[in-house]
């Protein structure tokens, strides 16, 4: 049953917000003149106590935002069947809880995904993203007031995945979500972190890690909606680019509406480019409406290897490419030591020297 | 016994215009068990030369060798020489986000050991070193050099000379920037190391306060890119009193 009409149009790629995307990799996904079946994107294969999960008719599911994303737009119009991960409210649960995807068989299909995190609660998601998935998606996330939620979304798909996706957080009063973000693998990967707040003394954390090489197309465009008083968001994303035709996009946008006093935010992002041909966009933007704030910031930067810091550690002895590798792993250390679960720092870490090891770095 | 052999050695820069030359014809030979300061001013070249012996890429050989018992220096690549044996405590020690203290020396030292060292001692190695140096544990976990103080910097390189053991270390301005206490005791630092390994050191500074505590054999004045005149520890003492003027032509 739909009850929505297909009106969105197909972008053409002049838009300010597809003009960095590659319409022709995304396998139909934004072409509303192609017909994208729906899945069910996740299996719990171990349900902890304190978490439910089922799947729920869209007739009993209000969006928990507005979208303007168009492949977005046509997750929603065209998902009936909801998945639904919800934490109890006062529960702690100590172990990650692994959200492992159903593979569709390459067909491309449209999913939609929400996660409640009950009133203190204390948990963390992982979501793992392998296989050669052509998937379009939606993850809506809504912390109650005083829930702490870490959301962790691994892309380490097959070279020819195509992945467009929404992980879209409204943080409740005193509820902290933090978020990494890595994506290594896919030929396209578009994601959108978005987070807005419902509730006062919120905060956000938004992390990110990316590797593109040769070919892949590895963009995030974070929006940060400051819309009420007294919240919190920091944002930090680095990534590392090799290979012809390697291209991040990142995109942070902040907004600080005129209400939002008392906002601190403070975004960062960095790329470090390892070779020739490859091109690394970054679009910091900051718009404050009220100057009654505690700090609103914003750096990034994209350049080379640091040839000082190299023949620092050459001159100790060690050969140029364990030097690199050392640089980089330093350059990434930051942001992966803070995820705080080793199992997973140490994967992530692994998957990076992995990306340096087919590199040649 | 081992020794560095400095010839004619010529250097340029790169710049916008074209090469600047900086180093005109440096002679030099260093044995071991030897130190020999070098003093200059501001300028003539004196780090050109510590970086050049170290391999920065920045710096373009044109002429001259360096040779460390007759093995072709400046045909190795800058990690090649410090397996060879040759340090460079630099003037500005570089700051390398993300990479602790711990992981940076054992990765040195194994490089330079050519086998990582063994678990039980290593940490008690290392433990010993920087108390000697009145280093606080903590830097082993801090990031390389990063938010380090100038003085902590510096004895951070003296605790990489203690570890790596090289046979020639070159000590580019070690002096400079610290207290009259960190000056005793990277001194002594580096004294240990010269007693235990017979180490030939070269020296640069641009005062006689720590030839007090590092004795010289030799004190070189170096300007306009060479060395202009060579002498023992009294030469120190003229040129704290009079100055390089009459060293530097028009
Ligand atoms: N990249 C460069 N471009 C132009 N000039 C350079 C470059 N690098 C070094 N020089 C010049 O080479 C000369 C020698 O520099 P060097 O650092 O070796 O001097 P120094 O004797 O160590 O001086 P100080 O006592 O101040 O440490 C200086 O005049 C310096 O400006
Ligand atoms: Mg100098």
């Amino acid at each position: 049953m739909s009850t929505l009409t297909t009106n969105y149009l197909t972008p053409t790629g002049r838009e300010e917000d597809w003009r960095f995307t590659p319409l022709s990799r995304l396998a139909g996904l934004h072409d509303s003149t192609v017909e994208i079946g729906e899945g069910v994107a996740f299996d719990l294969s171990i349900v902890p106590t304190g978490v439910s999960f089922e799947i729920l008719d869209r007739s009993l599911v209000t969006a928990s935002s507005k979208t303007k994303d168009l492949v977005i737009s046509r997750v929603r119009e065209t998902v009936t069947q909801i998945a639904k991960l919800a934490i109890a409210a006062n529960s702690e649960i100590a172990d990650p809880i692994y959200l492992n995807r159903k593979a569709s068989g390459g067909k491309p299909i449209f999913s939609r995904t929400i996660i409640n995190a009950g009133a203190n609660s204390h948990a963390t998601l992982v979501v793992e993203n392998i296989g050669t998935e052509i998937l379009g998606e939606e993850i809506e996330i809504i912390l109650e007031p005083g829930s702490h939620l870490t959301f962790i979304s691994l892309q380490e798909w097959d070279t020819q995945a195509v992945h467009v996706g929404r992980h879209h957080a409204v943080i409740g009063k005193d509820a902290s979500f933090k978020s990494f973000v890595v994506t290594i693998g896919g030929s396209v990967v578009r994601l959108l972190p978005t987070v807005e707040y419902s509730g006062q003394g919120s905060s956000a954390e938004l992390n990110g890690v990316y590797f593109a090489t040769e070919g892949q197309h590895l963009e995030h465009r974070i929006h940060v909606d400051h819309n009420i008083p007294n919240a919190k968001s920091r944002v930090n994303y680095k990534g590392a680019l090799s290979g012809n035709n390697a291209r991040t996009v990142w995109i942070g946008d902040v907004y600080i509406h005129a209400a939002a006093e008392g906002t601190d935010t403070y975004e960062l992002n960095r790329n470090l480019l390892l070779s020739d041909g490859a091109r690394a966009d970054s679009v910091p933007n900051l718009e404050i409406e009220t100057g009654e704030i505690v700090g609103a910031g914003h750096a990034s930067t994209t350049g080379r290897f640091d040839d000082e810091q190299l023949f620092y550690l050459q001159s100790r002895g060690i050969s140029a490419d364990i030097a690199r590798r050392l640089v980089i792993r330093g350059f990434f250390s930051d942001i992966i030591g803070r995820i705080g679960i080793p199992a997973i720092e140490e994967r992530v870490m692994n998957r990076i020297d992995a990306e340096l090891e087919s590199v040649g770095v | 016994m081992s020794t560095l052999e400095i010839k004619n050695l010529q250097v340029s820069v790169a710049t916008e215009t074209g090469f600047t030359e900086i180093l005109r014809g440096v002679d030099l030979t260093i044995n071991s068990g030897e130190t020999h300061a070098i003093m200059g001013p501001n300028g003539s070249g004196k780090s050109t030369l510590a970086y050049s012996i170290a391999g920065h890429p920045k710096y373009t050989i044109t002429g001259g060798s360096v040779t460390l018992d007759g093995a072709d220096v400046l045909a190795m690549t800058v990690d090649e020489r410090a397996k060879a044996g040759l340090f460079l405590a630099m003037q500005y020690p570089v700051e390398v986000p993300g990479v602790s203290v711990t992981n940076f020396l054992r990765t040195a030292v194994t490089a330079i050991r050519g086998e990582a060292p063994k678990v039980r001692t290593w940490v008690g190695e290392v433990k010993t070193a920087m108390a000697a140096l009145h280093m606080d544990n903590s830097f082993a976990e801090r990031n390389l050099n990063e938010g380090f103080s100038g003085g902590e910097k510096k004895r951070h390189e003296i605790l990489q000379l203690e570890l790596l053991r090289p046979k020639f270390a070159i000590l580019d301005e070690t002096d400079s920037g610290l207290d009259v206490d960190a000056l005793r005791i990277v001194s002594e630092g580096v004294n240990r190391v010269a007693e235990n390994s017979d180490l030939g050191i070269l020296l640069i500074t641009h005062y006689t306060r720590i030839l007090r505590y590092i004795k010289p054999d030799f004190v070189h004045v170096f300007a306009g890119g060479r060395i202009v005149e060579e002498g023992g520890p009294e030469l120190a003492d003229k040129l704290e009193e009079k100055g390089y003027a009459e060293y530097i032509s028009a």
